[in-house]
């Protein structure tokens, strides 16, 4: 069974996935966080591939883009370095990237690669959902990878419904009018728009992304849908973490307070 | 025929490769935009404000001392005469007045040499509307004075400090801009680049230019059709205007000049036909300047207008097909052809267009040929560049 699914099957709330950038801070951290980040009990690791121009990315998650364009990462490197993964954790891994990247390496050979070292599922920003049916459905789908769309309180209930019904691993709401990591702390009116998804009782399990990030913000979502997903505050804590493994350990820790045995 | 399919695509290229954050804004442009400039009440408001603020139509000009030294009869679509002095503006008074029905408070822009900011600029305070203009912060110092006009004008300019900090990375930014402020906000892209509709749209607003030199050329040769069009390509509006109504006229060449910087093998160039491969960048799927992994690399041109990692999807499909020839002029034969121009035809124009004349130098024709040249603009913005050539 594919990861996601046994997650989201095992486990229906406070859901936390992490999102960092391959390559950043350092060119070989990349295994080294995500085991860190399982070992602290994030359920779902979201790795980016770094892209020049990421549109949908607030200055924290350029800035880590840049410098992991400046490392020298690339998709070969990353797969390299995701070879011998599920060795070492079981935790969901999905590889969220720009298309450009990814079809110059070439999407069959990509999403191939993909099975083979392990990850679970994708989350293209610029992948609009008649593209990924006109397109890419039936390779992802031979590949056995999850694609994950996003959903912002523009979207009409019909195109909800659309997406929900092409889903089949989680749905990524982003909770504002925003690209990542633009506003902080939830408003009312953005509460009013969980709700009224949760409302929806779709199919598949939701999180909820872009401006989470810490404790006070991941418990106020998580009542709002399965989980919760982080990513420039991430990006800030490997930005000035002093030893790596122990301050990814305090930082998840921190945001869910309390301590997660993985090890089952 | 060549145009656009109803996926939004030109052959292999096209389509709208975006964030869901931005679907509502670009689904509501393309199920309303073509009910709303076919209108009658939009046509004239829009012909009206074509005639009498913009300048309209422009001269076909018959350039007989250019025409006597290159030994072909040689017609210049003067574009450098509209308001603001460059063909940009027939797009954004066809934007702002769609924004505006489709009741929109504010605008943004982006903008490489500041010809399109200060164009969006000028429509905005026409119409009394909030305007925001994203520019790369290396364009903001090397383009001052268009820098200085949009905030005249009543604009905000907002450098945009990412990446290489020009035309690529402020069009990043407003896009941005656009996700953070979806609903009251359009987002007037400057060139046939972005993704559907806007490549089409644009194109249609600057498709007056071939409308009026197949009037034009009528009433002086007799005939609509030339038996070349030269315009110059950096996202590809002027040359895109200039070729549409001649798309699907087999007897005219339409060459598309792009911009070769020091040399298409430099390293230092924007000959996106020659150096660059299949991509998606900002919304569309076209040809684009990349790294073997896929990231935009920063392109070269003495013109900042052409200073583009890619080209709009309709050029990357008229190259593809083989319907337009492609060529790339170096830095230094466009400063010559600009110089040239200006002493033969008392007219100094804009670097960009000063490309497309010197193709004329590396292309084949025959003595009787009749060739329309798209003067997209005015030196006048050059002015620095031209004096820093020194070579007059």
């Amino acid at each position: 069974m594919n990861r996601i699914d046994r997650l989201f099957q095992e486990k229906q709330e406070k859901i936390l996935s992490i999102y960092f950038t391959a390559g950043y801070p350092k060119i070989d951290d990349t295994l080294p966080i995500m085991e860190a980040i399982a070992a602290a009990g994030g359920d779902v690791i979201e790795i980016g591939i770094p892209f020049s121009d990421p549109i949908a990315d607030g200055p924290t998650i350029q800035e880590s883009n840049k410098l992991a364009l400046e490392n020298g990462m690339t998709l070969k490197l990353l797969f390299r370095q995701l070879e011998g993964m599920r060795e070492k954790i079981s935790t969901p891994v999905v590889l969220m990237g720009y298309l450009n990247p990814i079809i110059q390496y070439g999407m069959e050979a990509f999403c191939s690669k993909c099975q083979e070292v392990g990850v679970d599922g994708l989350i293209l920003p610029d992948l609009p959902m008649q593209q990924y049916l006109d397109e890419f459905k039936e390779v992802f789908d031979q590949y056995g990878l999850k694609n994950t769309f996003l959903i912002s309180p523009q979207t009409s209930e019909n195109r909800i419904r659309e997406i929900d019904r092409h889903s089949d691993g989680f749905i990524y709401m982003v909770s504002s009018h925003s690209i990542t990591g633009a506003k902080s702390g939830i408003s009312d009116q953005q509460l009013e728009y969980f709700q009224r998804v949760k409302d929806m009782d779709l199919n598949n399990p939701r999180l909820i992304g872009f401006g989470i990030s810490d404790h006070e913000s991941f418990e106020k979502v998580s009542g709002y849908a399965h989980g919760a997903i982080i990513g420039s505050a991430f990006i800030k804590v490997l930005s000035s973490a002093k030893e790596l493994k122990s301050d990814i350990q305090t930082y998840i820790q921190e945001v869910k307070k309390y301590n997660y045995d993985h090890s089952s | 025929m060549i145009g656009i399919d109803d996926k939004g695509f030109y052959g292999k290229f096209g389509g709208a490769y975006i964030p869901e954050m931005l679907h509502p804004n670009i689904e509501e442009l393309k199920q309303n935009y073509v009910a709303i400039i076919e209108d009658k009440a939009f046509q004239s408001q829009f012909d009206n404000l074509l005639t009498d603020y913009v300048g309209r139509p422009t001269p076909l000009y018959l350039a007989s001392r250019l025409s006597e030294k290159y030994k072909a009869k040689i017609y210049l679509k003067r574009e450098d005469l509209c308001h603001t002095g460059a063909h940009k503006v027939n797009n954004t008074i066809g934007q702002i007045l769609l924004a505006q029905k489709l009741g929109k408070k504010r605008i943004i822009a982006e903008t490489g040499a500041g010809q399109h900011g200060v164009a969006t600029a000028t429509v905005c305070a026409l119409m009394g509307m909030d305007c925001t203009i994203y520019m790369g912060e290396v364009d903001i110092a090397r383009q001052r004075p268009n820098v200085e006009r949009m905030k005249i004008l009543g604009a905000k300019v907002i450098p945009a400090s990412s990446g290489s900090k020009t035309l690529k990375d402020a069009t990043n930014e407003a896009m941005r801009q656009w996700i953070n402020d979806p609903v009251d906000t359009h987002y007037i892209i400057g060139s046939v680049v972005g993704p559907d509709p806007y490549p089409e749209m644009v194109a249609k607003f600057q498709s007056v230019i071939s409308k009026e030199i197949k009037i034009q050329l009528k009433e002086k040769e007799g005939r609509e059709n030339p038996d070349m069009v030269i315009a110059c390509v950096g996202g590809g509006s002027n040359a895109a205007g200039a070729f549409y109504h001649y798309y699907n006229e087999p007897d005219v060449r339409l060459i598309a000049v792009e911009a070769a910087g020091l040399g298409i093998h430099s390293g230092k160039s924007a000959a996106t036909t020659a150096l660059g491969k299949m991509g998606i960048l900002h919304g569309s799927k076209t040809l684009l300047m990349q790294t073997e992994d896929g990231q935009v690399v920063e392109p070269h041109s003495i013109s900042a207008g052409l200073d583009y990692p890619g080209i709009g999807p309709i050029h990357a499909h008229l190259f593809d097909i083989g319907r337009a020839e492609f060529v790339g002029v170096e830095d230094k034969h466009a400063m010559e052809a600009g110089i040239e121009l200006s002493k033969l035809e008392g007219i100094i124009p804009a670097i960009e267009s000063a490309h497309a004349l010197y193709a004329l130098n590396q292309i084949e024709y025959k003595p009787d040929d009749i060739i329309v040249i798209n003067l997209s603009g005015r030196g006048d913005k050059d002015l620095e560049t031209y004096i820093k050539w020194g070579k007059y």
